[in-house]
């Protein structure tokens, strides 16, 4: 197998993670125009997390991808993460049989369905989300002979276990360097739950909270955030002394309601060296209204801070 | 499907004394993991060790039952050999199944014990026809073991749809998120069930006496603070008490237990082929009690699956074994969700 060599390559490219909250389709519309003239590389697509959110048709989500495009950005369409009902099976199929645009798989039935596209040459191959269990080289290698052409790396592997790797050569790694972890899924809506709502009834209650719903400890400490059925971080994971890992080809940004064109912005001048990482570090903890972690890439708790940047 | 048209009960076994347990409360499985971080139980003290395997195997093989190993954590590319090591050690005992989760493990399993049977975890999270597909063309699984999320409509449509016969879960603690995909306990402490096999280990948890009351901690984090005459359960994140919206309460999950006694003949009508009770950290006594109610509740109802419904005693002695002492349809009820 050939391994990669990373010696004096180009700097590591910019991605955006799809959306995680439900956002109206307005909000939606002006925040990628916004995106299209940032330096971002590559825009993730799509609703990953309930399939209640309908604020875009699927015809809504192609016109923006065509928008970005146009733009200059390579353009991912991702699926839904917890699939329960048949429903979402369908929809899913359909993202994963669009003959425009590369998917990101979220969930090993999305895998399925392009693997068996790429096996009949009708793809030429697809992203891995970051809730697909990877833990191995492995796993990986099985994925990669399967179609699997980028691995969005889940959030609780360190540097170390990244270093441990031997990641083919058809296949790129991308880190989640900016936003709050995803966690956990569920069949329960905390968010609906809080509102002590079914989540048959919901409400759309999650158009309420554009940056998820903020949980807290009894001694008030800020903790998690409710996103409906996902749980995430309260505090916000960032990378920014951490950039420019060997085996690292793409870094993602997770969009928010507020400053992630100016976020995208820090981390590319950091990328491209016309910024200083402790400068860069003090504008960014502007935008993290409840703190900065990066346990996770130092091999720790995801919850706590290192200011190492060991690599 | 290659199963028979009944519905197994699988019992946990942290040790030798809950395997006896179970096989000689009615078990028609026992499953079992190694003494370490290769399955989704690594506790101090837990599990088995080689000879306790070819005792365990050999006591149950001798009454009829079958025994399980699971293997269902994730191994990082340095821990690979360690794992493929469980593997060829578990399909070496004479175990019926391997239960799996990762598709590396999954992969090598397959490719070195082609007539080894393999079951997926519930670490595995498929809950998807499609996804159970995937596990079948790639490494020919027998069984998946789905997580607790979906509704008992949803899992009637994957029973229907899966290529192999579904395990559900039918008693025990209730994993309230997606298994395999839950990262809490490692967000906190660095260790998780992907990782470490283990949520909340217990080298992180703190209860601490204070002027306020009596306090739940992991590693530092406050999950519960209360008077101390009530009861503590095991402290995972998901059922401690927080603030959402100025409001305290369970945000996430109350301490209650998973039990389906209530629609176990929903779960046989359907086609479910087994029933998995959780709770290998759990004291023989438990696994004996829990076994000895829910072989008596699955006799009757494959015996008269049109009129079964469950007895109070069966209830009431369910319901003291539970966290809280109270149970709950989790999301097989969908109001729940």
């Amino acid at each position: 197998m050939n391994l990669k060599h990373n010696t004096n390559k180009a700097p590591a490219r910019l991605s955006l993670a799809p959306v995680s909250y439900f956002w109206a389709k307005d909000t939606l519309y002006d925040f990628y125009a916004r995106i299209a003239d940032t330096p971002v590389d590559i825009v993730y697509l799509g609703e990953t997390i309930c399939s209640k959110r309908r604020s875009l048709t699927p015809d809504d989500w192609l016109e923006l991808a065509d928008k970005l495009t146009t733009a200059g950005k390579e353009v991912v369409l991702s699926t839904l993460t917890l699939v329960e009902a048949a429903s979402e099976l369908g929809a899913m199929q359909r993202i994963c049989n669009n003959p425009c645009y590369r998917v990101e798989a979220n969930d090993i039935a999305a895998v399925q369905m392009l693997s068996k596209r790429f096996r009949d040459s009708q793809i030429d191959g697809y992203v891995g989300g970051p809730a697909l269990n990877l833990y191995n080289t492995r796993a990986l290698n099985k994925l990669a002979a399967l179609g699997l052409k980028r691995w969005i790396m889940p959030v609780e592997h360190s540097a170390a276990v990244l270093n441990e790797f031997i990641i083919p050569e058809s296949v790129e790694t991308e880190v989640f360097a900016w936003g709050r972890l995803p966690l956990a899924y569920s069949a329960r809506c905390y968010t609906a739950r809080t509102h002590n709502t079914p989540k048959d009834n919901c409400e759309l209650r999650c158009l309420d909270y554009p940056d998820g719903l903020k949980l807290s400890t009894r001694e008030k400490s800020s903790f998690l955030v409710l996103n409906g059925i996902q749980t995430q971080s309260a505090l916000t994971h960032e990378l920014i002394h951490e950039l420019n890992h060997p085996k690292v080809d793409i870094y993602r940004i997770s969009p928010q309601s507020r400053f992630t064109e100016k976020v995208l912005n820090l981390f590319h001048d950091c990328l491209h060296g016309s910024l200083d990482p402790d400068q860069a570090d003090q504008q960014l903890k502007k935008y993290a209204p409840f703190g900065t972690s990066n346990g996770y890439w130092h091999g720790d708790a995801g919850m706590l801070s290192q200011t190492s940047s060991p690599l | 499907m290659n199963e028979p048209p009944t519905m197994e009960l699988v019992c946990p076994a942290g040790n030798l004394p809950s395997l006896k347990a179970a096989v000689d409360h009615g078990a028609d499985a026992v499953y079992i993991g190694f003494r370490d971080e290769t399955n989704a139980r690594h506790f101090a003290g837990l599990n088995f060790n080689d000879k306790q395997i070819e005792t365990g195997i050999r006591y149950a093989h001798d009454r009829g039952t079958k025994v399980f190993i699971a293997i269902n954590t994730f191994p990082h590319p340095s821990g690979m050999g360690k794992w493929q090591s469980a593997v060829d050690h578990a399909a070496g005992t004479g175990a019926d199944a391997l239960i799996l989760a990762d598709i590396g493990v999954l992969d090598y399993a397959s490719e070195r014990w082609p007539d080894t049977r393999l079951h997926l975890s519930v670490q595995g999270s498929a809950t998807s026809h499609q996804a159970v597909q995937f596990y079948v063309d790639h490494f020919n699984i027998r069984r998946a073991v789905i997580p607790r999320v979906l509704s008992l409509k949803q899992v009637e449509v994957l029973v229907e749809k899966s290529p192999v016969p579904i395990e559900v879960f039918g008693f025990g603690s209730l994993c309230v998120m997606v298994e395999g995909r839950c990262y809490l306990s490692s967000y906190v402490t660095g260790l998780g069930p992907n990782n470490f096999g283990a949520c909340s280990p217990a080298s992180h948890v703190r209860w601490q006496e204070t002027v306020n009351g009596h306090e739940t901690r992991l590693n530092g984090v406050l999950l519960d603070l209360v008077d101390k005459e009530e009861g503590l359960g095991y402290p995972t994140i998901c059922k401690g008490r927080f603030e959402v919206n100025g409001k305290i309460g369970y945000a996430i999950e109350e301490p209650t237990s998973l039990n389906t006694l209530p629609i176990l003949a929903d779960l046989k009508r359907i086609g479910v082929s087994a029933i998995k009770i959780e709770g290998r950290q759990r004291s023989p006594a438990y696994v004996a009690k829990v076994t000895h109610i829910m072989r008596a509740a699955i006799d009757a109802c494959l015996a008269n699956p049109d009129t079964f419904s469950p007895n109070e005693t069966w209830l009431e002695g369910l319901a003291a074994l539970s966290e809280g002492t109270q149970t709950t349809l989790g999301a097989y009820y969908r109001a729940w969700q």
